[in-house]
């Protein structure tokens, strides 16, 4: 789960990290206000989005006057922040966050994630900063420094020496940087984070270090006993079908296509999209009903797909172990009913109650499409797609 | 004697009270499963599914010798009930549950570590489907019936696709010495190299099925293993060739976030290490059938 910059800002500075002082906005007169109370002669005014690249999408702006923070402001509350990392659609703009600008000396990188391959924390650091991690990685890469962190132990003094040092850090920002490595390492680890990044972490005209950005991210999984972080879930952020999915118990990604999917399993239904565009076709989503789905799921799961307005067919491929194919057929045939389907569904059902899922199907008098195996599934959806495109 | 569970593998369910841990235990049972018993704190003493309970795993242990552990408790006590499965002197541990924390795994990981090889527990999972040497017993939630018994491994990410690859290996007369679920989250027990070294070195096993998928690094670790530890040969299918970069698909661990982590990047390392590639989902069978013909005809 991803949250705003400001919030995470204000979450390593409870940890003892720099931050510049900012302020939140909801509305343009209130970046204004937000500017005066800050005082000082230059202010940056930086779009809240659930995304990176927000500078070269024209979502931050330094401004001189206040009138130019109203102005700025203006132009991008309720806009659609489309950045290299969102999609077409892009990301709502409803908060902005008003700062000092500060005065930058030099740029670096500071991030913290979850490495699949040591299974520790890992920090990645780079004494040039300013850009996104994945650039750096391909035009700076012997910049980069990593260091893996024991769990039992936690990050060592020394670890965060060292690593201050190779970085071409110098006399108190030795000490500053150490800090600010124990205190993201805390925030990491008692919260529940999969990712921390100060990009840029900077050192100011004075010589202190600063955090200009920040990013947060946490690990799901754990929202249950970090209540305070699962507060700052923003719906706004997110693809509305998504979210609304998830709270059915469905995981929903949606995609480009025209092919509905409706399966069991993320591996399962990974390959019956893999298999979809090896036949031809586009899937119009990833969908995965999870294990011992009720028909009511089922019939949820179809409007889910049904509410992407591309959708011209619906697969259903279900290999049921914890399933069952019953189940699965009733919810088929009562969304078809309830929904007033009129196009094409094809159904592969195989695993438990596969007979009295296919006796259902069959007996249901409905225009439904029987596939035996996983090859003809996909063969089938993209011949119906195709005949509706004639 | 297939790999990790045969007929005699003494198992015990931790969770087994619960509706979920006792559907799939007499599931086990009714398959010819060794299941001795069953541990639910507060629970000791009462029988369940004509097996007796326990508080605890070390009591469990220590009146019915198990060796093997099921583990099917909810997401936040999940990680403890392994820890306390591994202290009490267990040597396999399946565990099924979806949703464990990744710290949780990382601390999970690093207690393992104290014991010495002798008596370090082997974890599988979690969020997995289980194991199963077919003919023999099960631990885990997969539908026995579609697996033959036979020679060929299959190790695998995904519950439902290992599924499909056991169901499309039968169509052809195809049996299954062993499948294992190594479970779709970013931090886990076993690795796909752990499991193909053990198949590696199974007299019962002729060839392994992997079954990768998008997200870290294990694939291109097997390939390594596979290319410079194994006689046997192995065939790889990879889900997630239209899986778009930086979006989760549905298991924790199923995310493009690096380098080599895409299902073309995979299948390219794979290939490279003279891994046979099923070309798609649908073919994982067939081309598990023509590797076995020409190792016969040679």
């Amino acid at each position: 789960m991803d949250i705003h910059e400001y919030q995470a800002k204000e979450i390593l500075q409870r940890f003892g990290v720099p931050v510049p002082r900012g302020g939140l906005a909801y509305s343009p007169e209130q970046a204004a206000y937000r500017a005066r109370e800050l005082g000082g002669k230059a202010w940056v005014v930086k779009a809240q989005v659930h995304a990176g690249g927000r500078g070269a999408a024209g979502g931050v702006k330094l401004c001189r006057t206040v009138e130019e923070v109203h102005g700025f402001a203006a132009g991008l509350f309720g806009r659609q922040l489309v950045t290299r990392q969102t999609d077409a659609a892009g990301k709502g703009v409803y908060r902005l966050w008003i700062e000092g600008a500060s005065d930058i000396a030099r740029e670096m990188y500071l991030g913290f994630v979850l490495d699949r391959k040591s299974e520790r924390i890992m920090i990645v650091a780079s004494a040039h900063g300013g850009i996104e991690i994945e650039d750096l990685a391909e035009t700076d890469p012997d910049s980069l420094r990593r260091m893996t962190i024991d769990p039992a132990v936690g990050l060592a003094d020394y670890q965060a020496r060292e690593l201050a040092f190779s970085l071409g850090l110098r006399g108190g920002q030795i000490a500053q940087m150490v800090t600010i490595l124990r205190a993201c390492y805390r925030a990491y680890r008692d919260l529940d984070a999969m990712m921390v990044e100060i990009n840029p972490l900077v050192i100011t005209g004075a010589g202190d270090l600063l955090a200009l950005d920040a990013k947060m991210s946490f690990d799901t999984n754990a929202l249950f006993r970090r209540p305070d972080i699962a507060e700052l879930r923003d719906r706004s952020q997110e693809d509305p079908r998504e979210s609304a999915a998830g709270d059915y118990g469905l995981s929903y990604v949606g995609l480009s296509g025209d092919i509905g999917c409706i399966i069991n399993g993320a591996g399962l239904a990974m390959a019956t999209m893999d298999m979809i565009k090896l036949a031809g076709g586009e899937p119009a989503n990833f969908l995965d009903i999870g294990g011992g789905a009720s028909p009511e799921r089922v019939v949820r799961a179809f409007r889910t797909v049904l509410s992407d307005p591309n959708v011209g067919v619906v697969l259903v491929n279900i290999f049921a172990g914890i399933n069952r194919c019953d189940w699965v057929a009733e919810g088929v045939v009562q969304a078809y009913r309830e929904l007033g389907l009129t196009l094409p569904v094809i159904v592969r059902l195989a695993g438990t109650n596969v007979a009295e899922g296919q006796a259902i199907i069959n007996g249901s008098g409905l225009p439904l499409i029987s596939a035996d195996t996983l090859a003809d599934a996909a063969a089938l959806a993209v011949a119906a797609r195709a005949r509706l495109a004639a | 004697m297939a790999i990790l569970i045969t007929e005699t593998t003494r198992v015990i369910v931790q969770g087994m009270s619960g509706r979920i841990g006792a559907f799939h235990a007499a599931d086990m049972i009714r398959y010819g499963t060794n299941v001795v018993g069953g541990v639910t704190p507060g629970k000791g003493g009462e029988m369940l599914l004509d097996r007796p309970l326990f508080n605890t795993v070390r009591e469990a242990v220590a009146a019915t010798g198990a060796e093997a552990s099921l583990v099917f408790v909810p997401p936040p006590f999940a990680a403890d009930a392994i820890m306390e499965a591994a202290d009490a002197g267990i040597r396999t541990a399946v565990c099924v549950t979806d949703g464990i924390p990744s710290q949780d795994m990382m601390k999970v990981k690093r207690f393992l570590k104290r014991y010495p090889e002798s008596r370090k527990m082997r974890l599988i999972g979690p969020n997995c489907a289980g194991i199963i040497s077919p003919g023999k017993g099960f631990m885990g939630i997969m539908p026995p019936h579609i697996y033959m018994p036979g020679r060929v491994g299959i190790v695998g990410r995904s519950g439902t696709l290992g599924y499909e690859a056991a169901a499309q290996m039968k169509t052809l007369g195809i049996g299954v010495s062993t499948s294992v679920g190594i479970g779709g989250d970013p931090v886990n027990g076993s690795s796909f190299r752990d499991i193909l070294e053990l198949f590696e070195a199974d007299p019962d096993t002729d060839a392994v099925m992997l079954i990768g998928e998008i997200g870290g690094p294990q694939e291109a670790e097997a390939a390594v293993f596979a290319r410079d530890a194994m006689t046997k040969p192995v065939v790889a299918y990879i889900a997630g060739l239209s899986a778009p970069k930086g979006r989760k698909m549905g298991h924790a661990g199923a995310i493009i976030s690096a380098f080599g982590e895409s299902a073309q990047e995979k299948v390219e390392i794979l290939s490279a290490a003279g891994i046979t590639i099923a070309p798609n989902p649908s073919a994982m069978g067939e081309t598990m059938a023509s590797v076995l013909r020409v190792r016969q005809a040679a």
